[in-house]
């Protein structure tokens, strides 16, 4: 499956309002789709990304390219998102690295890259570009938004303020709230970047060299949080990294040490430090509990959604008391929901593991919003 | 078709078109059987992974959860009729659950094994040992002993907690019984409303 990247432009004269009161003008936003849309435009899904992610979710660039896209075990043929069925969309967020509007993109009134100059973006934000996208492409209603992590943050969203423009919402291994434990992780990823004198306050876009030290240890403590103690144990355990014995200095002895440097370096080539930056920033925004102090008045308007929630039982970067009490708040204002906290070692990182019991409920679930979509119940 | 006779028994005790909570509906039969017969409005909560699973399989709406933490996030009269089959003997708060269900919906059915079948009483008597029961196996290694309930224990037990029995049920099998119920039936089902 070979698919392009596409770019949708829009914003030019009339700019995007922010939350924080700014505007951008133009909005770039990166997206890539799988299948086909039908006549009737009523089987499309769009799929949200995580942190680091792209819109490259599924398939291969090109004949040579290697790696397929983040979630290519959920979505093709046959798969969880079928795309014999459904057209499938995934658009890059916001504030990214990735073809989106973002940090690295250039400031069309300085000609250079934004830098800094970016302005600072929500969930909110990322996902009102999303909503231009879905109208650019002529569809009224979505099937549903789906997506984990961060991915889940956006389809919350979604389903809180754009609720007439979907019929489900499928969030995954997330949360309504960001923690302050959450916010500490996001702080010191970002102090590592600050640290970083090559970070140079966010203007090194034209220095040819970024904070590849910081943005490294950033991801550093980012994969310890997506991992679990158990599945830490069974990766690493405590084994040595080509080495029979300790060597007493400061090298990469543990393989778990290994496994952090080789991941946090491989990071620095492919993602941008500023935009790390915004796009955590982001996520410690997202705070459904506001404006009105609970979660449930939140979805008072969006009771008419089918909500698919998982959580994964040893998550502890977003635990399953965080989807527990989604589900509570959505069971209070009488919405119809479908929980499920699977039984898993691998941490935050199960959402995108558990393929086998992820299929099976993704694809029971689309099955039944299929059949009540054409029966007009939903 | 559906298998367990308790839970046809329950489906006819349900109006059409209820509002149903399914409280440890299992793989969701009772559910699926009340939403395609009844046109009921459906969901259940479920302990197990596998049973969530076999309901989202049937199309269903269900949450993974505990009952024995309550139904707090339901709001009161929320719903038509609150189910708990076969669940009774394993709560360790039965008035609370029971409460909690009546909170919720207007009514509540529970269906339950009846301790008091003629079997049990003459084995507890030959052997000395605490009957079994034959279709909730109880296992040495299994998580909890269950809690015992006759005919009689379950109308006490409404009486004190003060609730209504508005219709009941006694099951030999397929059978109905209508005399001797307390010893002859091997299931009871019973619907339960607010008192006064």
């Amino acid at each position: 499956m070979i698919v392009p990247i596409q770019t949708f432009t829009f914003a030019e004269n009339d700019p995007l309002v922010l939350d924080s009161g700014l505007t951008l003008s133009p909005v770039n936003l990166a997206y890539e789709t799988w299948g086909t849309l039908n006549a009737e435009k009523s089987n499309a899904i769009l799929i949200c990304h995580a942190l680091t992610g792209s819109a490259h979710a599924a398939g291969y660039h090109s004949e040579d390219d290697k790696t397929p896209g983040w979630w290519d075990d959920c979505i093709g043929p046959g798969k969880a998102f079928d795309t014999d069925k459904f057209f499938v969309i995934c658009s890059n967020v916001i504030g990214g690295c990735y073809g989106s509007s973002g940090p690295t993109e250039i400031d069309p009134n300085t000609g250079k890259a934004y830098g800094l100059n970016f302005p600072v973006i929500t969930i909110g934000d990322m996902v009102r570009a999303q909503v231009k996208l879905i109208d650019h492409l002529g569809i009224g209603k979505l099937v549903c938004v789906a997506g984990g992590s961060m991915g889940g943050m956006q389809v919350l969203e979604w389903a809180a303020h754009h609720a007439e423009r979907i019929h489900a919402a499928i969030p995954i291994a997330t949360t309504s709230h960001h923690s302050p434990m959450e916010i500490a992780f996001g702080e010191v990823g970002r102090q590592a970047i600050y640290a970083d004198p090559a970070w140079n306050k966010g203007d090194y876009h034209e220095s040819g060299t970024g904070p590849d030290a910081g943005l490294a240890v950033a991801r550093m403590v980012g994969h310890i949080t997506y991992l679990s103690e158990e599945s830490m144990h069974q990766k690493f355990g405590r084994r040595l990294h080509n080495l029979e014995k300790y060597g007493y200095e400061f090298e990469t002895e543990f393989e778990v040490e290994s496994y952090l440097r080789y991941n946090g370096s491989k990071f620095t080539q492919r993602f941008d430090a500023n935009a790390y930056l915004y796009i955590t920033k982001a996520m410690d925004y997202f705070d459904l509990t506001q404006p009105s102090g609970t979660l449930a008045a939140s979805f008072t308007e969006s009771t008419k959604l089918r909500y698919l929630v998982v959580s994964f039982t040893s998550d502890w970067l977003y635990p399953s008391y965080h989807s527990k009490e989604l589900v509570r708040a959505l069971t209070a204002v009488g919405a119809d929901v479908t929980y499920l906290d699977i039984e898993s070692q691998w941490g935050h990182d199960a959402f995108l593991l558990e393929v086998e019991t992820m299929t099976g409920l993704l694809q029971s679930f689309l099955g039944r919003l299929e059949k009540e979509i054409l029966a007009g119940t939903s | 078709m559906i298998s367990r006779p308790d839970l046809l028994t329950i489906a006819e005790l349900i109006p059409a078109e209820a509002r149903v909570l399914d409280l440890g509906c299992d793989d969701g039969e009772l559910l699926e059987y009340l939403i395609e017969h009844k046109q009921a409005r459906g969901s259940g909560i479920e302990l197990s992974e596998d049973g969530v699973l076999a309901c989202v399989r049937r199309g269903l709406s269900v949450r993974q959860g505990n009952i024995e933490e309550g139904l707090a996030d339901y709001p009161d009269d929320s719903l038509d009729v609150v189910i708990l089959s076969q669940t009774l003997p394993f709560l360790n708060n039965p008035t609370f659950i029971i409460n909690e269900m009546l909170r919720v919906g207007k009514c509540a059915i529970v269906s339950f094994p009846n301790w008091g079948y003629w079997r049990c009483r003459i084995e507890y008597l030959l052997t000395g040992r605490v009957p079994q029961f034959p279709d909730i196996e109880q296992k040495w290694d299994g998580d909890k002993r269950w809690q015992l309930f006759t005919l009689s224990d379950f109308e006490d037990l409404t009486q004190w907690i003060g609730v209504e029995i508005d219709d009941r049920v006694y099951l030999e099998g397929n059978q109905k019984i209508e005399k001797g119920a307390r010893w002859r039936a091997r299931t009871a089902v019973y619907a339960l409303t607010k008192a006064g």
